[in-house]
């Protein structure tokens, strides 16, 4: 197996970033030789995963850091975020039932089902104070 | 970053919004405020075409899924056209195909709207 590449990316908590973010990987991971199919999987679950620590660990607080680490191979690209907020419930990753949702006005809970069927893995540690997701896709 | 714009116009008598680029948690408020202007205005036939449409997050089809009840109580409906195919299976993956009416073209909403308005 060939070594990791590992790209960096510190990013303030806000919406207003995600492109970027989008833009980062993207780049990388066709420099890397990994599909457009693969990149638009990859890009979204991040992206939902980012939006989550801004709205529910950090509550929106712009002053708040997101630390954004890509690791590629010709194997598997994974990305890491590490934020300071609000520890993360993990809940059901069931497919969320939209028609009920819809009824409740309910807009959120989509994410976390989004990016455990977009990727391969995905793990979450609490060290130290610190959130780390770690979602990793499969060059397949 | 401006990475999405949505333009609204009249065909056929009815409101059709064009989205174009990509609708994530910080573009979203751009949709929610279009989609409120009509529901507003008793513009209860709206069509949504997303030919351009390059990339959606979940919160975009939030803001679907939270107007999709009032503008059908008000016996009208919102429809979704002209989807590109990343576009689509992420509406798919998240079952809306079972919530919203969502078609190959723009031409299809309009027979639509105009058969039950007829």
């Amino acid at each position: 197996m060939d070594s990791l590449t590992t790209y960096h990316l510190t990013i303030p908590a806000t919406t207003l970033r995600l492109a970027e973010v989008r833009s980062f990987v993207e780049k990388h991971g066709k420099e890397h030789g990994y599909s457009a199919e693969q990149m638009h999987d990859v890009r979204l679950a991040v992206d939902e995963a980012l939006t989550n620590i801004i709205k529910h660990a950090y509550e929106k607080d712009s002053t708040k850091k997101i630390d954004i680490e890509l690791e590629i191979n010709s194997e598997k690209l994974c990305v890491t975020l590490a934020d300071t907020g609000k520890a993360f419930k993990v809940r059901a990753l069931k497919q969320p039932n939209v028609l009920e949702y819809a009824r409740q006005k309910k807009r959120g809970g989509m994410g976390l089902y989004l990016i455990h069927t977009l990727m391969d893995s995905v793990d979450y540690y609490r060290k130290e104070g610190k959130n780390e997701i770690r979602m990793c896709k499969n060059r397949g | 970053m401006k990475n999405f714009t949505v333009n609204q116009r009249i065909t056929a008598g009815f409101y059709i919004l064009d989205l174009k680029g990509e609708l994530d948690a910080h573009t979203a408020s751009q949709l929610e405020d279009a989609l409120k202007n009509l529901i507003n205005k008793n513009q209860n036939n709206i069509i949504v075409n997303c030919e351009n449409l390059e990339y959606i997050a979940s919160a975009g089809l939030g803001v679907f899924m939270a107007y999709i009840e009032d503008v059908r109580s008000m016996g009208g409906d919102i429809k979704l056209t002209n989807m590109n195919d990343k576009v689509y299976n992420v509406f798919d993956l998240l079952g809306f195909p079972a919530l919203y009416d969502i078609l190959e073209d723009e031409k299809d909403a309009v027979s639509k709207f105009s058969e039950n308005n007829g």
